[in-house]
């Protein structure tokens, strides 16, 4: 397995608030922040924690779907919107549907690996609450293949995963997968709780795992699913600095406030194909394996995780896809607490994209800025204690029904 | 009877009114569901939106494109079903555009009578004058080479009366919307002695095809919905009144409102209520139903002297209130009119020193809101009622005598044979006037 071949970091992770229903700030009605303003924000504040724009070599834009949602392209062209320092400077836009914000990181560490860039900006960026859901569904639709659309539901994508949760049921038991997912559903909004930019941060509802039990209504959504069993619909943008040695030289940054990058795994299935199994990840396993077998590490000392939770049932999968338990065990695993906040391997420590949100292109930005935190102890009060033992952070970004696989490994830096 | 052969062919008389655009929106969209079904694919439909208002007209397609668009996209799962053969609809957008083309295309809006003469139903909701309506029934019949049925929306007129005055042969049923009928779930199906039953079964199937909650209402002026709400209208008017000789009238009104919300926790007080319906349409269905009545004179002169200084309440035509014995501001209540004075008092003036007079609000007392979607009303009802029961203040005492008048009133329903059971009443009040529990109960 190819290793990176030049030392890479991370540093000045930003999220800006995920906003859409739970927020309180959050009106359908009224005029809201559009995508300009996003990049704007997320990209300055990390600008500011890495000395200013003139230290930025190339910036990587994420997005999936400004066109749909927002008739926006050639975002590229945003960058020096941020700030006036990175005009005539290199910029890309990068897309791929649910993965385009691990996919800029991506092409940020392919930009330091190949010595074009020492310092590299990347922002993930989706601005979705622009049309009602209905409508949205469509525009996701994307991300699977355009000949399946009139075939799919009206809801696409909750109803491709509720395929997933009826075929994972029928095989593993139906009251262990709910209950599983209800477990799931209560660690998200926990977690988000804890964190002031979440989307459920103001949730307040006492029994969430009652909530989770609930029977899905066929008839007003999907069979195997209910709506809080997917991630949001949100607007929001997070960003974080690439670096390498010569770039952290360069900001004036110290080495303890980062995280090194020490591998990353991509991996790419046929979007025309149905998944050989309805109830395996398997192109997030092959993504995973993948980084570990880069950074050298076996899957016990990594001590958190942000995993692509979708919708409920993918949680639960990507468990098993990293080997964290068998195949039909993920249920187990996650009821007896292991992926709780003070679990063996707390994941989505921030509340995941059923917690935090899921505004599409930023996500595996927002990923690798919860991991950056919690290895460098900068979560607040969402912050988990990372053992010596278990040193590693490890980040999965999906790109629709487990076709476009972005994994990344992190370790604090020293 | 062939349901879906009757709907094929449909007018509605009326069809810019309040009750009229929704009927028309309800049963287009039901019609235009039945045209998707595979086994009607042949079959041609068509709804006459008859109204003699040409430019309500007008407004009533604009209203309608919106509200099919707005159903169009919360019934999206079923619709993706239902044209799932059509290869050329691909995205959601697409379909609910067509399904709102498809609803929209079936309605053909007409200020003339004669189109309706081709209608195998008609559903009628003009203005509740009976004269008018016979005029109208009769002159659809007579032209008409189908032998139609009516369904008539009146509040008030004794369908036996509109059927032997028309000459309509028991092909007439009462169909009792209530406003608006897009939202409100409940529909009194009023049928008389002489209705064909084929055209009963027919208004119970369309009913539920469209979600309503049905309750059967026997064929007495004002039925089961205004046969409660006019009578405790008029016992708030009256209360009023009485308080009118302590305080000054606009305090009395100000104390029957608050007490018949806040303490009864109703939606709306009841001065808020008749302001809703309108003054002159109480005023109307109290004498339409008075001279059926036998030991009882439902009457306000209070309301006609009203109407005489031109306060009418009602709703302008975008929904909104217009002002009556309250003042609204962004729907709100602000100020009361003063008879004497003939101009409004606000109510900020007035609010400390009633307040006082009523006393405290019983401790458990929460807003109909908090109440209202709860599992465990009935817990709720119980101890609040007992501790209302237990406080010794003017407030209470109006509540307690308003909800005993309450319950009266709906066993009188019942033991005049105009509902059929209290279950009936009950339903009625629950669903139609959103109440957060029924007349007939044992919480007193
Ligand atoms: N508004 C309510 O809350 C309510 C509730 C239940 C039942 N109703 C009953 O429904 C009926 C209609 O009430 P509304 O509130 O909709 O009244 P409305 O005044 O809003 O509508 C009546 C419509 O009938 C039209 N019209 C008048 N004469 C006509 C004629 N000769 N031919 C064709 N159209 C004519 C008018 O132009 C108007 O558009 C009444 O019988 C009323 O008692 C009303």
């Amino acid at each position: 397995m190819t290793k990176l071949r030049r030392k890479t970091y991370m540093v000045a992770g930003y999220n800006t608030v995920s906003l859409g229903t739970g927020r309180k700030e959050f009106h359908p009605k009224k005029p809201r922040p559009g995508l300009e303003h996003y990049i704007k924000e997320a990209g300055q504040e990390t600008l500011k924690m890495i000395g200013g724009a003139e230290n930025v070599d190339e910036t990587v834009i994420g997005n999936f779907m400004a066109a749909g949602f927002n008739k926006q392209a050639n975002l590229a062209a945003f960058a020096p919107y941020i700030d006036d320092g990175l005009r005539y400077k290199p910029a890309v836009r990068v897309e791929g549907a649910c993965s385009s914000g691990a996919m800029a990181l991506a092409t940020g560490i392919k930009s330091i690996q190949a010595e074009t860039a020492d310092v590299v900006l990347a922002i993930g960026v989706e601005v979705q609450n622009s049309v009602k859901a209905m409508y949205g569904a469509d525009i996701l639709a994307a991300a699977g293949w355009a000949q399946e659309r009139k075939e799919g539901h009206a809801y696409f994508f909750p109803g491709k995963f509720s395929d997933r949760a009826k075929a994972y049921a029928e095989k593993f038991g139906e009251e262990k997968a709910r209950k599983a997912t209800a477990k799931w559903y209560q660690n998200a909004i926990e977690n988000a709780r804890l964190c002031p930019t979440a989307q459920e941060y103001h949730n307040t509802t006492k029994d969430l795992f009652e909530v989770g039990m609930t029977k899905p209504n066929p008839k007003a959504f999907v069979d195997s699913l209910n709506v809080f069993d997917c991630s949001k619909v949100s607007d929001g943008a997070s960003a974080i600095a690439i670096l390498s040695e010569e770039g952290l030289k360069r900001c004036g940054i110290d080495k303890n406030d980062c995280v090194e990058i020490l591998s990353m795994g991509m991996a790419e299935e046929d979007i025309t194909k149905p998944p050989a199994d309805l109830t395996k990840l398997s192109t997030t396993t092959a993504a995973v394996e993948k980084a570990l077998d880069s950074a050298d590490i076996n899957k016990e000392r990594i001590g958190t995780v942000e995993c692509h939770d979708c919708f409920t049932i993918a949680g639960i999968m990507a468990v098993e896809a990293i080997g964290f338990a068998g195949h039909g065990s993920g249920t187990d695993f996650v009821l007896e607490g292991n992926t709780s906040r003070t679990g063996s391997v707390p994941f989505n420590t921030t509340g995941g994209l059923i917690g935090w949100g899921h505004p599409t292109g930023a996500t595996g930005v927002h990923q690798a800025v919860t991991i950056w935190e919690q290895l460098t102890g900068k979560a607040g009060d969402a912050q988990i204690q990372i053992k010596p033992e278990k040193p590693y952070g490890l980040t999965i970004n999906m790109g629709g029904d487990d076709k476009s696989l972005v994994s990344i490994v992190y370790k604090k830096a020293v | 009877m062939d349901y879906t052969e009757k709907l094929q062919n449909v007018s509605v008389v009326g069809a810019a009114g309040k009750m009229g655009s929704g009927i028309l929106l309800l049963t287009a969209m039901e019609m235009a569901d039945l045209s998707l079904k595979p086994e009607n694919k042949k079959r041609h439909f068509c709804i006459n939106a008859m109204d003699v208002s040409g430019e309500a007209l007008s407004g009533l397609m604009k209203y309608l494109k919106a509200q099919v668009l707005r159903a169009a996209e919360r019934k999206i799962v079923a619709l993706r079903d239902a044209y799932s053969d059509r290869k050329d609809l691909i995205e959601n957008s697409d379909i609910i555009n067509q399904y709102v083309d498809d609803v929209l295309f079936l309605v053909r809006p007409t200020t003339y009578l004669e189109p309706t003469y081709d209608s195998s139903v008609v559903f009628e909701a003009i203005k509740e004058d009976p004269e008018l309506k016979v005029k109208v029934f009769k002159q659809i019949n007579e032209n008409s080479k189908k032998k139609p049925w009516f369904c008539t929306n009146t509040s008030s007129i004794p369908i036996n009366e509109l059927d032997k005055n028309a000459g309509l042969d028991g092909r007439i049923l009462g169909v009792h919307f209530y406003n608006p009928p897009a939202v409100q779930r409940l529909v009194e199906i009023i049928k008389t002695d002489n209705t064909d039953p084929e055209l009963v079964e027919f208004a119970n199937t369309f009913s539920k095809n469209l979600r309503k909650v049905v309750v059967p209402s026997a064929d007495f002026a004002g039925f089961i919905g205004n046969g409660h709400f006019m009578r405790d209208a008029l016992h708030g008017i009256k209360e009023a009144e009485k308080l009118a000789e302590k305080y000054s009238f606009t305090e009395a009104v100000y104390m029957i409102n608050k007490v018949s919300q806040d303490y009864l926790i109703r939606p709306m007080g009841i001065f808020q209520l008749i302001d809703y319906v309108g003054i002159d349409v109480c005023q109307y269905i109290m004498s339409v139903m008075n001279p059926h009545l036998k030991d009882e004179d439902l009457h306000s002169s209070l309301l006609d002297k009203m109407i005489e200084l031109g306060v009418y309440g009602g709703q302008n035509f975008d929904g909104s209130q217009k002002d009556g014995f309250l003042k609204y501001e962004k729907g709100r209540p602000v100020a009361i009119f003063d008879i004497n004075k003939k101009a409004y008092q606000d109510i900020s003036t007035l609010k400390d020193k009633c307040d006082k007079e009523l006393g405290e609000l019983p401790a458990s007392a929460k807003p109909w809101k908090a109440v209202i979607g709860d599992k465990n009303k009935d817990e709720f009802f119980k101890t609040y009622f007992n501790e209302l029961k237990s406080l010794n203040s003017k407030g209470a005492q109006l509540a307690l005598d308003y909800v005993k008048r309450s319950r009266e009133i709906g066993l009188k329903l019942v033991s005049d044979k105009i509902a059929f059971s209290e279950k009936d009443v009950n339903t009625v009040l629950l669903t139609g006037f959103f109440h957060a529990y029924g007349p007939i109960n044992d919480y007193i």
